[in-house]
């Protein structure tokens, strides 16, 4: 029988994304993936998936989820969100086995924006360009180029489960809140007169409940530019930081319009991507500008940390379960002799 | 000429800037050297996004460093060939009746001409394709008639129809999906510029030309039958 994840409720925002659509922006059409590439990752890889594998991005508006048809592992990590499997509290990030019947609920927690739910074996979707991250502005990818809603079922590749009882998974470091997001000045820094970049730096800016997918509106102290607030369109980074005439910064974030018309006056490095996205409308951020050599060297060390096995925790007492993980990981990604479709 | 400026955004992302307007010979240059780094399939280039006036190149520093990624950059921008790229000339049907044309008649009158006056300079002049943007398949036509450089709306109007023609800012553009705009619709194509699980997904290429020919609304509709089915509406030719 096949295995199925069922949809059994979901809030607004709640999407199929991977590793993003790529090599498509010179068409006019947006990378996406996930808003954390770090917790997506990390839910990926204690199953033993690829770590770009689509998996389920959740937002404020929490989902429920079940299985039909057999069990199959997942995990979830990402922010600090209300888990529970049959009504029984779960750490943070967590790896368990979901069997018929059970309900795995995910719920707004203590903080963050985004949790990742990825499926050992991955989802079986129709990749769309290339990706099957999905963009509901477009309407590409995921199911049906839409947010998932009650009652979808989602077909499983080639579910395995791996895991027993649940385990809690160590998140990475970048996961942890920090004193400032970390940004490199540009491409446009030299429309601002120094005075205003020292601004941004040192001011606390408030994340607007109007962010989303594309972007984090900040609210604040208005910027000044030196002179017009338009430029002739121009490629959009991942994480660049638009100052439109209000003076009011946009962080641009996974489903960016891939080009714009606004100076940017700083990008957001790469491994503090996921550290931006989390910050929750109504909560504060502070920049902090690094050399491109800073940005290098953290994006190296984080790939050395995330090469590694993901250490895991047994939860209550536990068996072999964190012997189990250990295993999987040791074989990185190659579907082990459990993996075998069940039912 | 302007030197050349490498901008960083991120430490995944360069661009190579090659002036600040919109202007058809830096386009060219931009295009040309696109075609040279995607034909030399440097390790570590994830993408290129050719625009107006810059080539932004998103690579992986810890395949390809900034300094050598710049280096090879450099090289093959001094190698490019502007000349040598092959463009092709097409031919749009476009409707500018009613109910296609919402804002034709309002433009019109911004613009201190008749509609008629409008859409016979908007089908006269062979328009470039400079770059992609916004949405997928929203191409920005350069080569407008300078009588329709319309200013971009106050507050963006209500999403317009699929397969929109419009102006704005002194440029034209063709937009496949529906989104809220502050562009001017004139009417619409039967054309479809992207399917996604078409073979190729998008029609046209930067630095092609498109020319408008005017059709009525009953031809719209037949035409529009017919590309619904994957057979093109428009005509193309190599470009002389």
């Amino acid at each position: 029988m096949t295995v199925r994840l069922v949809i059994r409720a979901a809030g607004p925002g709640v999407t199929i994304q991977d590793g993003g659509r790529r090599g498509w922006a010179r068409w006019g059409v947006t990378g996406c993936g996930a808003m954390d590439p770090t917790a997506f990752r990390l839910a990926n890889r204690a199953l033993g998936n690829d770590a770009e594998a689509a998996a389920i991005e959740i937002s404020l508006g929490g989902v429920e989820v079940g299985v039909e048809g057999g069990s199959v592992a997942v995990a979830v990590a990402g922010g600090a969100f209300d888990l529970r499997l049959d009504g029984r509290r779960l750490p943070d990030a967590v790896a368990l086995r979901l069997e018929p019947e059970a309900r795995l609920s995910i719920r707004v927690g203590a903080g963050g924006a985004w949790t990742y739910l990825a499926v050992a074996g991955g989802l079986d979707l129709p990749p769309v360009l290339g990706s099957r991250a999905t963009h509901v502005r477009s309407g590409l990818g995921g199911l049906d180029g839409r947010g998932l809603r009650a009652g979808d079922r989602l077909t499983l590749l080639a579910p395995r489960d791996v895991v027993r009882g649940p385990v809690a998974l160590e998140p990475d470091p970048l996961m942890a809140a920090a004193a400032a997001v970390r940004v490199m000045l540009g491409p446009q820094d030299d429309l601002f007169e120094p005075a205003e970049i020292a601004a941004f730096l040192g001011r606390t800016w408030t994340v607007s409940p109007h962010s989303d997918r594309m972007a984090r509106a900040l609210v604040g102290e208005p910027l000044r530019h030196r002179g017009g607030h338009d430029i002739v369109s121009d490629a959009v980074a991942q994480g660049a930081i638009q100052v439109p005439g209000s003076g009011l910064p946009f962080v641009l974030t996974a489903d960016r319009q891939p080009t714009g018309g606004y100076p940017k006056i700083a990008t957001v490095i790469g491994v503090d991507l996921g550290r931006m996205a989390q910050i929750r409308p109504g909560e504060t951020v502070r920049f902090a500008a690094v050399s491109r050599d800073e940005a290098v060297a953290a994006r190296r060390a984080a790939a050395e940390r995330q090469a590694a096995a993901v250490r895991t925790t047994p939860i209550g007492g536990g068996d072999a379960v964190a012997a189990d993980l250990a295993d999987l990981n040791l074989v990185s990604g190659v579907v082990d002799a459990r993996a075998a479709t069940e039912g | 000429m302007v030197p050349l400026r490498f901008l960083d955004s991120g430490e995944c992302m360069v661009v190579v800037e090659f002036g600040s307007t919109v202007d058809p010979v830096l386009n060219e240059r931009v295009l040309a050297l696109d075609a040279m780094v995607r034909r030399a399939a440097i390790p570590g280039v994830v993408e290129t996004t050719p625009t107006f006036r810059s080539l932004a190149v998103q690579y992986e520093p810890l395949i390809v460093s900034r300094e050598a990624l710049v280096a090879r950059l450099g090289e093959l921008e001094s190698a490019a060939e502007v000349t040598a790229r092959p463009a092709r000339r097409w031919t749009f049907p476009c409707c500018y009746e009613a109910p296609h044309g919402e804002d034709l008649v309002e433009v019109a009158a911004r613009l201190a001409m008749s509609p008629e006056r409008l859409v016979a300079l908007h089908g006269a002049g062979a328009l470039r394709v400079h770059m992609y943007g916004f949405s997928p398949g929203f191409a920005y036509l350069g080569g407008l008639a300078a009588e329709l450089a319309a200013s971009r709306r106050a507050h963006p109007r209500p999403p317009h129809p699929a397969d929109a023609v419009m102006i704005a800012g002194g440029l034209a553009a063709i937009a496949p999906l529906p989104m809220p705009t502050g562009w001017w619709v004139l009417g619409r194509t039967p054309e479809k510029m992207f399917v996604a699980d078409r073979d190729p997904a998008f029609l046209v290429a930067v630095g092609d030309e498109i020319r408008f020919e005017a059709i009525d609304a009953a031809t719209f509709t037949a035409l529009a039958a017919q590309a619904a089915t994957g057979i093109p509406v428009a005509r193309v030719e190599a470009k002389p």
